[in-house]
């Protein structure tokens, strides 16, 4: 009889060792990613070679942008600190490479989601902070004013590398409509051909379209036509076979969005500790245990709050007072008219 | 005394196989933990992108194989363009490098030393941006040699239409592979009786008389189209109709043939200089003309000094190439270690090829000049 207790004792005590281990620890220790971002001291981020409002170096090299925010808020979560972050220009064709070769952690490069790259290229994609669609710019002396008037011959500039290049062809083989593509490997080398004549369209995401005409000799003589060809969700991208890496990314963006939601700023966030909402204080860390679940302490998304502020600052900072694109249009938040919709952070 | 000689033979191979085994591995083992996999079975599915300029017929729903060939061709067409351009003007400016000509001389030096030391790079942004922004808009382009525009969009000239091509073609190759026997008997017949026999004016007449009498009696007819200027937009025009050249090809192929002939011109005049004074001034008092003298002495014993460098420079026009990607022109690296990688992400499987393809283009160029440089180097009697 005292034998099976013996017995029976040491398997709690193994059960109650395992369980200890698995809850708090399990995660750090499952994620390769974390436990050298945390060596290391700063997180690895891709992000584009020069796009205003999305990521962009001044003349001191310091970046900022919206997809730059996204790091910056992962950095915050994990070390505690928005700007040990280490930015890595990458082009269109680069990117990939770079994140499934171990050089950079996260990519958060306007960079679409689409089935064969998430299926077929090592990468996961975590999330989408960016609602985007291709569309065209035309001189504005054209007097073309709807992609109808497009006729046979055109030639567009665009980038390589990127979905752009084959919307380009569904698009202008639907209208049944010849035109010469001219794909630059740089965007800079894209605009200049544009710019001097080269072209008679340049065609990319919309954002991309709206930043790079700041870049241009007369901002003024160019428009955006309003048509949109494609579905460009643009979201941050982790390498594939690191679940909980890609769970600190997707929750790092999802909090900001959905602090938003609740009113939560960087400037009202401490204050925010007391609410009366128990999911605003799930949010600000003072209720629920929800950073052990990703193997971060309990204030992990209220850093991110304080020191990046809600996807709605960052919005406003980058891409709406910059003057790119004044109006969220469907990166709105959802109980506002957009899209903008996240799982609870609960 | 015969293992000495074997053993760090088998023991360098061994290295070797192990080197490469280990990257091989190591490459397996980081593609299989990323959830990759090895193949080249994404070659035959369709490519779904358009190509800007192709010498054969492609288009989207061609195969990645057809879009890796537009690029192997388009690679192909500047190099060997490139390689006859730049051949022509080294030549002629490493002869004018040693002219008598003050004038002559300095322009041809100052030429060398301008284009030869900036890199190749900024070169082909400048003939690219640059003249791009110097070139007129199709409306306000002037007509060349009374059929051709040369616009910011390109070069265009008038399009030749072919009946019967294939006829045309067979007989100008016939034409060719005459003129070969018949300069070879001629020669033959001058060493052996002392006779010459005007060799440039019936080769002349074979090479254009020939394709000539196709169009009398092979069925054979040529018509040319010429570009029209259309309207798109209130400020676009276009061309329709002729053969539109890019301006990205001209671009390139103008930077690539200035750079290399400065690197061929220098090869040119040291070869010219190998040679001893004596040779030419042996030449002159037996009453050989200079252009004789260039062409009977000079020349032919400063060919087995021009060529083993200048095949270097071949090579390296050869991929130099491959900065087109920079300026849009779709070499076999924008198309196929570009566009290509970037829609199917076979990053090994693609940069594997396109390695294996300049390899195999550049050990080709090489052959065929040691076969050259062979061929016409001193044959002891």
């Amino acid at each position: 009889m005292f034998k099976y207790v013996k017995q029976l004792t040491s398997l709690v005590a193994m059960f109650a060792v395992l369980i200890a281990f698995s809850t708090e620890t399990m995660a750090a220790k499952k994620s390769k990613t974390l436990k050298n971002t945390q060596k290391k001291g700063f997180v690895r981020c891709g992000v584009s070679q020069g796009l205003p409002g999305f990521s962009n170096a001044d003349a001191a090299g310091n970046w900022t942008g919206l997809d730059v925010d996204v790091c910056r808020a992962v950095a915050a979560a994990v070390l505690g600190d928005a700007n040990k972050v280490k930015f890595t220009p990458l082009s269109a064709k680069e990117r990939f490479t770079a994140l499934t070769s171990g050089e950079i952690d996260i990519l958060s490069r306007n960079t679409t989601w689409t089935l064969t790259r998430d299926a077929d290229l090592g990468v996961t994609f975590v999330g989408v902070n960016f609602y985007d669609g291709q569309g065209f710019m035309v001189r504005k002396d054209s007097g073309i004013t709807s992609t109808s008037q497009f006729k046979n011959g055109i030639s567009a500039c665009t980038n390589i590398g990127t979905t752009t290049e084959l919307n380009m062809r569904d698009f202008f083989n639907s209208k049944g409509i010849s035109y010469e593509p001219v794909a630059f490997e740089k965007a800079d080398e894209v605009v200049a051909a544009y710019d001097s004549g080269r072209c008679d369209t340049y065609t990319t995401d919309k954002s991309g379209l709206a930043a790079q005409r700041t870049k241009m000799s007369s901002p003024n003589d160019h428009i955006v036509l309003p048509e949109t060809i494609s579905k460009e969700p643009l979201g941050p991208v982790v390498r594939q076979g690191d679940a909980v890496w890609e769970d600190i990314v997707r929750w790092s963006l999802n909090s900001m969005i959905e602090a938003e939601e609740y009113g939560i700023t960087s400037a009202n966030a401490d204050m925010m500790k007391t609410s009366e909402n128990p999911q605003i204080k799930r949010l600000v860390g003072s209720e629920g245990e929800l950073g052990g679940k990703l193997g971060l302490d309990n204030d992990w998304s209220l850093r991110i709050i304080k020191q990046v502020g809600n996807y709605g600052e960052s919005y406003k900072r980058n891409i709406a007072d910059t003057g790119i694109l004044p109006d969220r249009g469907p990166n709105q938040l959802w109980t506002k008219g957009g899209i903008l919709y996240v799982a609870p952070a609960r | 005394m015969k293992i000495k000689k074997i053993l760090p033979q088998v023991i360098t191979l061994l290295f070797i196989v192990l080197i490469f085994s280990f990257f091989t591995m190591n490459a397996q083992e980081n593609m299989e933990t990323r959830g990759l996999d090895f193949g080249f079975g994404f070659l035959k599915e369709s490519a779904s992108f358009d190509i800007q300029f192709s010498l054969i017929d492609y288009d989207g729903s061609h195969s990645y194989a057809r879009a890796y060939l537009v690029g192997l061709l388009n690679t192909l067409l500047v190099a060997v363009i490139g390689i006859i351009l730049a051949t022509l003007l080294g030549a002629v400016v490493g002869v004018a490098r040693l002219s008598p000509n003050y004038l002559i001389r300095k322009t041809a030096s100052f030429y060398i030393e301008f284009f030869r030391n900036i890199p190749l790079l900024l070169q082909i942004f400048f003939w690219y941006f640059a003249a791009l922004r110097a070139l007129p808009m199709p409306q306000d382009a002037s007509l060349l040699l009374g059929s051709s525009f040369l616009t910011i969009k390109g070069l265009f000239t008038p399009a030749p239409i072919w009946t019967n091509f294939d006829v045309f073609f067979v007989t100008l190759i016939i034409a060719i592979i005459l003129i070969f026997f018949f300069s070879r008997y001629a020669k033959k017949k001058q060493e052996q009786e002392g006779k010459r026999l005007p060799v440039l004016a019936i080769s002349s007449a074979i090479f254009i008389g020939l394709p000539l009498l196709t169009f009398l009696i092979g069925g054979v007819d040529l018509s040319f189209s010429f570009p029209v200027i259309r309207q798109m937009s209130q400020s676009s025009y276009t061309f329709d109709g002729g053969m539109g050249i890019p301006p990205e090809l001209i671009a390139l192929t103008l930077a690539l043939t200035l750079y290399t002939a400065t690197f061929i011109a220098e090869n040119v005049r040291a070869g010219i200089q190998g040679i001893g004074k004596g040779q030419k001034e042996a030449a002159a008092s037996i009453g050989l003309t200079p252009s004789q003298v260039l062409k009977l002495v000079i020349m032919p014993q400063a060919l087995r000094i021009i060529i083993p460098p200048t095949t270097n420079q071949y090579l390296n026009l050869t991929k130099n190439s491959s900065l087109a990607a920079a300026i849009a022109y779709p070499d076999l690296v924008l198309v196929f270690a570009g566009t290509a990688m970037m829609q199917t992400g076979r990053a090994i499987e693609i940069v594997g090829i396109t390695m294996a393809t300049y390899l195999t283009i550049s050990l080709g160029i090489s052959l065929l000049m040691n076969w050259y440089n062979k061929r016409i180097a001193i044959q002891e009697k």
